[in-house]
């Protein structure tokens, strides 16, 4: 340490303590504020000092109020107060004093008035506005000194809406002769920079002048403006590189005045600032960067001293050089920096050089290979805070090899954290690393459950969210997650077995829901053992009232059949009373479905493909009554994110201590989602596991081997091996042969005197396990670089099946169905699920053309089947029913492909849909299919007559209700032959757009000696049916734009296209929606399209960051949001 | 992921806290917005976070969502909030700096007074160096030129 420390320490003491000094008592008894600070330091209770500060309060309020007290007594008083106010007791009768000290007080008074200020009010409080006065006169006066006070002050706190007042002052004071006054002008104009960004925007080239100020002091007042500017556009000062580099280049060469040295080393405040704006501005920028490399050479080279703030700056030294576009011998030489930094024996150092190799590993994960042993040592440092900051480099090294050590390692230091905002912050990362990498089931389910132990309450709620939404979505294999589910399953039943009473509660209401879900799974496991299981729950005492209800849906669940029932029913009689209305509802509820099985089975299917809840994403069915609320003077929407914006920036420093990203209340997200009071949403609907059957195949299986070989008791010496010849590869190019003399110091001092080989040999080999997949060959995963092929628990990006289907359909209304289609559906009419077509709706159709075996029949569409069929099994047993057994009988291909030649011929130019059956009865076939004309849709619906009887009177009715329906022919031949097809026609108009139009429609005819009969059918409709290109020109676009008045915004996914992203997207969506894309001009597109003819919709895409952020606009209400909804399916698709 | 975008240049002092070894406090100084009704706490966790260490461990202490950097002088500790993604090790010798400026000022203005019975001064001296949690100036004897021009005006 230098002679100038060492002076300047042992001076310290006797210039700092309060209490060990002997003459301090004396002088200070003069000082009145010497008096307080003493007697509160004396003061032994809290309650003793409220007592003090109170009467001192009151002593000041009155000696302020009075008419004689001089400034000089005013500043005395002022001072106390501050210290009162620093203590936490609010003194707000002083503020306007404080303001009158700063306008009538002289010199010193005046600064402490202002500082009386600046301390007690903040931005935007109201006083704030009386001190603009007094500011104005200081900017004008005569006196250096005042100015100096005023432009402080204004760098300090301003209020904004008053910035145009003092502005032309400030600036003037850009050219006066004293540097003190420019850069306190530079710092003032800085503050009105970050409130009103706008209010400045023309004295940008007078920031430029403030830069080439002679006086280093200027010139570095101003790197903050720019820091701000290039933070926010750094490509608009790219041109300035040349000028920061020659700065610091100034800086480093001891160019400046001594007395900016800190310890001989040259204004390293402002070596760091202008090293941070390199590295914002070389950053993804080859050529920038290649300016930049001489210098940060020399700055490596020449902070060799041995000082904490030359680390300082090599700290920044080396982040920048990491950040920029790299350059290998800096690279060489930054890593060695960061090696001297890791392996040094200080404390703060080492600190440093493991946040530094975090930053840097995300770039160069070979360097953590480097250090591994390090590493090692630091994750049993006995400082706390060390190993925090070591478990942070190994989450951005984690990979699918290493997570289960890494895993471990963090979750032994949850076990001893007692911070709660280092367990909520670290257990999220637990959660996302077994999400991402888990190896099995078992480990992951075996985490998972650590996870909730420990993360308890407190936890961030979107952990079980996503953790139930991953169980119920499912992978990849059907048959892995059925194992999954099941081992969840036995894993909960043994922990409910155990000691439930010590489980917190999200995790309880984890396992209630899984059990509720999928303890079906195990066999031997009887619903009545479980609903047992469940009910002693309900008896513990800490069971909170939210858990129980979701022990009383998991019941629900269960409580089919006799001894469940019975169980289910003494649970039911004690809750039905409850005085919660949540717990006595569903009570109710679950008296009400225990006794009546059918309906509960209908209500939660049981089965492990579920038929899918269709959810309009769009919400478009609200739209209604949000205008109403925004005619009412409701204020609009805003995104989450605007929200959280606006939030954080009207309380910048958050104190909650849970103040994590969005809360999603678990409960109310999961309840709404998927258990709704009205028991409408199927519980377990989420699963879309038949969408991904055709994508299924060997990979799964062979992925998983891949990674249990790794983690296998022999395979895990296989994998030690590439790891250790990377370790001695890999140092050569990279660390210089002291280096490595350095590194082996280290670990022999580092290690404990009493460390056997064992000791070192088990180190060795948390090593191989803990940086296995970080060598250079094998691949590599880090944080946001994840490798797909390693992800087992890959989250599906397909929506639910429903969707999807709905999508394809889409696609298949596009363009007629090929042939191949057809044979397909056909066959598949031979096979096995044959029965299934009972009541066949478009969609199944659709589905059996594309080869789906979704099994899942809605009930929606059971009761829109033909009346015939009302009363038989709503959950669709196709074998007893006589229908379908005629219909699958007699597949007859010939009916169906006969169809189409009944077409009108003044369709046959013109799209149009596959033929569809719709209804199939004893007496008829009803198909139908929709032709695209430009002015309106046409619904053409076949019937067939399969009687060998005529069929008379027969009428076909068509309603919608948000759709103009008209028939194009006024009824022809109301009577048809037997086994003739009768033709009809239907003009569809939109009267209000939707995502999904839903047709109902309604057969009656007679057969000869019969009672009249009706047949109901349904026939959906998207919204892209009726969507047609519009072609206009970009002025056209421009004036229909600012005319429209509806409209949405949103991000969207891109094709990832390398070439062009924003093209290739447009014309999918112009392919599958035919939208007119109207002009791209670089990373902007218009898009113009309309409902039929008359109701236009425009669409203006921008490419930001990585994302489509799209712009619908709109004359018609709903119309943006629902086409929205269409394009965001149709790029989900790719 | 704590950090993301932008907010990782973000690089901001969020406080300054001067406490004595019974955990009173005897400067704050706030860059960020924060109640008055909880600055108390923020400041007796703070201090007990900084306390409970020893000398051979690491100056830095982690604080909720940021860091604390903390540098003890005789039965003073001098504590600094800075977000994350500051660079810990300059705010250390930052606060070094600061105290060797308020040495430089009372050993020669006021000698042998301590400095806390001066709250005003050293406040005046903290606001050269720091403005907005950012630092603004680092040379002492500019640092000190305002403070010493108010005091010669006074006695003069």
């Amino acid at each position: 340490m230098s002679d100038v420390v060492e002076k300047t320490l042992t001076a310290l003491p006797s210039l700092l303590s309060l209490d060990s000094q002997p003459g301090s008592a004396k002088l200070s008894s003069s000082s009145k504020l010497g008096l307080l600070i003493r007697g509160i330091t004396e003061l032994t209770s809290k309650h003793e000092e409220e007592k003090l500060i109170q009467r001192e309060l009151s002593s000041i309020k009155e000696q302020v109020s009075s008419p004689n007290a001089t400034m000089r007594q005013m500043k005395e008083l002022m001072v106390r107060t501050i210290y009162c106010e620093m203590l936490g007791y609010e003194a707000s009768f002083s503020y306007i004093h404080a303001i009158k000290l700063a306008q009538q007080g002289n010199v010193l008074e005046k600064r402490v008035g202002y500082l009386a200020v600046s301390l007690f009010l903040n931005e935007n409080h109201e006083l704030l506005l009386l001190l603009v006065n007094t500011v104005l006169k200081d900017l004008q006066s005569t006196n250096l000194i005042e100015v100096c006070m005023a432009l402080t002050v204004v760098g300090q706190m301003f209020p904004k809406d008053m910035i145009p007042a003092v502005l032309p002052l400030v600036e003037e004071k850009l050219n006066h002769p004293k540097e003190i006054i420019r850069r306190k002008a530079v710092l003032a104009l800085y503050k009105f920079y970050l409130i009103a960004p706008n209010q400045v925007q023309h004295i940008h080239n007078k920031f430029r002048k403030a830069l080439c100020d002679k006086d280093p002091g200027v010139m570095s007042a101003s790197l903050h403006i720019y820091t701000q500017l290039i933070q926010d556009n750094p490509e608009g000062y790219k041109d300035l590189t040349a000028s920061f580099v020659t700065i610091l280049k100034q800086v480093v060469g001891g160019k400046l005045p001594m007395d900016f040295n800190y310890h001989s080393v040259p204004a390293p405040w402002v070596q760091m600032q202008l090293l941070r704006i390199l590295s914002l501005l070389g950053k993804n920028d080859q050529s920038t960067s290649e300016i930049m490399y001489e210098v940060l050479d020399e700055s490596l080279r020449r902070a060799e001293m041995n000082h904490n703030i030359t680390y300082a700056i090599l700290y920044e030294c080396v982040k920048c050089i990491y950040t920029i576009h790299p350059k290998s011998d800096l690279l060489e030489k930054a890593a060695k920096c960061i090696g001297n930094f890791v392996l040094s024996r200080k404390i703060n150092l080492k600190y440093l050089g493991l946040k530094a190799l975090t930053y840097v590993v995300q770039q160069d994960p070979k360097l953590a290979l480097q250090h591994q042993m390090t590493i090692i040592e630091c994750l049993d440092h006995p400082d706390f805070i060390i190993k925090r900051e070591t478990l942070e480099l190994l989450f951005r090294i984690t990979n699918a090899q290493n997570v289960t050590v890494i895993v471990e390692k963090m979750l032994d230091f949850l076990r001893t954290s007692e911070d709660d905002y280092t367990t909520i912050d670290l257990i999220g990362k637990v959660a996302e690393l077994a999400e991402k990498y888990a190896p099995d089931n078992e480990w992951f389910i075996e985490t998972m459950n650590t996870v909730f132990s420990i993360g308890g309450d407190m936890m961030q709620p979107d952990i079980p969210n996503s953790f139930l939404k991953l169980l119920s979505e499912g992978f990849d294999s059907v048959e892995e997650d059925s194992k999954l589910r099941l081992f969840a399953v036995n894993s909960y039943v043994s922990l409910v077995q155990g000691e439930p009473s010590k489980l917190p509660q999200r995790f309880l209401q984890v396992i209630c829901w899984v059990l509720g879900e999928y303890s079906h799974l195990r066999e031997d496991l009887e619903p009545d053992v479980v609903l047992r299981l469940l009910a002693k729950l309900l008896d513990m005492k800490s069971c909170s009232s939210e858990t129980k209800s979701w022990v009383l849906m998991a019941m629900t669940k269960l409580c089919s059949g006799g001894a469940a029932a019975c169980a289910a029913q003494e649970v039911s009689e004690t809750y039905s009373s409850s005085l919660d209305t949540v717990l006595r509802q569903r009570a109710h509820e679950l008296q009400f479905l225990s006794q009546n099985s059918e309906l509960q089975a209908r209500v939660f299917p049981r089965s492990d493909d579920p038929e899918p809840v269709e959810v309009d994403s769009s919400l478009s069915f609200l739209d209604g009554f949000v205008s109403e609320a925004l005619a009412a003077g409701a204020a609009p929407y805003k995104p989450p994110h605007q929200r959280q914006e606006e939030l954080s920036r009207s309380k910048a420093l958050n104190m909650e201590p849970y103040g994590l990203s969005l809360p999603i209340s678990m409960s109310s997200s999961s309840i709404a989602e998927r258990q709704s009071p009205t028991l409408l949403s199927i519980s377990s609907g989420l699963s879309g596991d038949s969408t991904d059957l055709s994508h299924k195949g060997g990979s799964t299986a062979l992925k998983l081997d891949g990674v249990k070989r790794v983690w296998g008791r022999e395979g895990y010496l296989t994998q030690k091996e590439p790891a250790e010849a990377a370790q001695v590869e890999v140092p050569s190019p990279l660390q210089s042969p002291s280096q490595q003399g350095d590194g082996d110091r280290s670990q022999t001092q580092t290690s404990t005197p009493a460390a056997t080989p064992e000791c070192d040999q088990e180190k060795q080999q948390l090593a191989s396990s803990l940086f296995v997949g970080l060598s250079s060959q094998s691949s590599v995963c880090l944080m946001g670089k994840s490798e797909p092929t390693f992800q087992r628990f890959r989250k599906k990006t397909k929506g639910p099946s429903t969707s999807s289907i709905t999508s394809l359909e889409t696609a298949n209304q596009l363009v007629s169905p090929p042939p191949v289609d057809k044979l397909l559906c056909n066959s598949l009419l031979d096979s096995s699920i044959a029965s299934e077509l009972g009541v066949s709706s478009p969609e199944q159709t659709t589905q059996l053309s594309e080869g789906f075996t979704d099994n899942a029949t809605c009930d929606a569409q059971v009761e829109l089947a033909g009346s015939d069929m009302k009363g038989s099994d709503p959950a669709v047993n196709g074998d007893d029913d006589c229908d379908v057994a005629a219909f699958s009988e007699d597949p007859d291909p010939h009916k169906d492909l006969c169809l189409p030649s009944h077409l009108p011929a003044e369709f046959s130019g013109l799209v149009h849909s596959e033929i569809t059956p719709v209804v199939t009865n004893q007496s008829l076939d009803l198909s139908v299919c929709h032709v695209h004309k430009e002015d309106c849709l046409v619904l053409v619906v076949f019937i067939t007559n399969s009687t060998d009887s005529a069929i008379q009177q027969l009428l076909v009715q068509i309603v919608s209700e948000e759709l103009e329906v008209t028939c194009m022919y006024d009824s022809p031949e109301e009577e048809v032959r037997s086994h003739v097809v009768a033709v009809r026609q239907y003009c569809i108009k939109v009267k209000r757009p939707l995502v999904h139009f839903e047709l109902v429609g309604m057969v009656s005819y007679q057969l000869p000696a019969e009672m009249p009969q009706t047949v109901q059918f349904s026939y959906k409709l998207p919204l892209t049916s009726f969507i047609r290109p519009l072609t206009v020109s970009t002025e056209e676009y421009g004036t229909m734009w600012l005319a429209f008045s509806h409209d949405t915004k949103q991000n969207l996914t891109m094709m990832s296209d390398e070439q062009q992203p924003l093209v290739a997207t447009l014309n999918a969506l112009k392919k599958k929606l035919l939208l007119h894309v109207v002009e791209i001009i670089g990373e902007e597109g218009i898009v113009a399209c309309s409902v039929l003819q008359d109701q236009p919709c425009l669409m203006h895409c921008r490419v930001h960051a990585g994302m489509l952020a799209v712009w619908l606009r709109s004359s018609v209400p709903d119309l943006p949001d629902c086409l929205l909804y269409h394009c965001q399916r149709t790029l989900q698709e790719h | 992921m704590r950090v993301s975008g932008t907010k990782d240049f973000q690089k901001m002092i969020k406080f300054v806290l001067m406490v004595n070894q019974q955990g009173q406090t005897r400067l704050s100084r706030y860059y960020e917005p924060v109640d008055l009704s909880k600055r108390a706490v923020l400041e007796a966790e703070a201090v007990r976070c900084c306390l409970s260490r020893n000398k051979d461990q690491c100056s830095f202490v982690e604080y909720k969502d940021f860091k604390l950097v903390y540098r003890q002088y005789a039965a003073l500790f001098i504590v600094v909030g800075v977000t994350d993604s500051e660079n810990e090790l300059s705010i250390y010798e930052l606060i070094h700096n600061f105290v060797e400026v308020l040495d430089k000022y009372f050993s020669r203005v006021v000698s042998s007074l301590p400095i806390m019975f001066n709250l005003d001064s050293v406040h005046i001296i903290l606001d050269e160096m720091i403005q907005n949690g950012h630092i603004v100036e680092t040379n002492k004897s500019r640092i000190l030129a305002p403070l010493t021009a108010i005091d010669k005006m006074a006695d003069g």
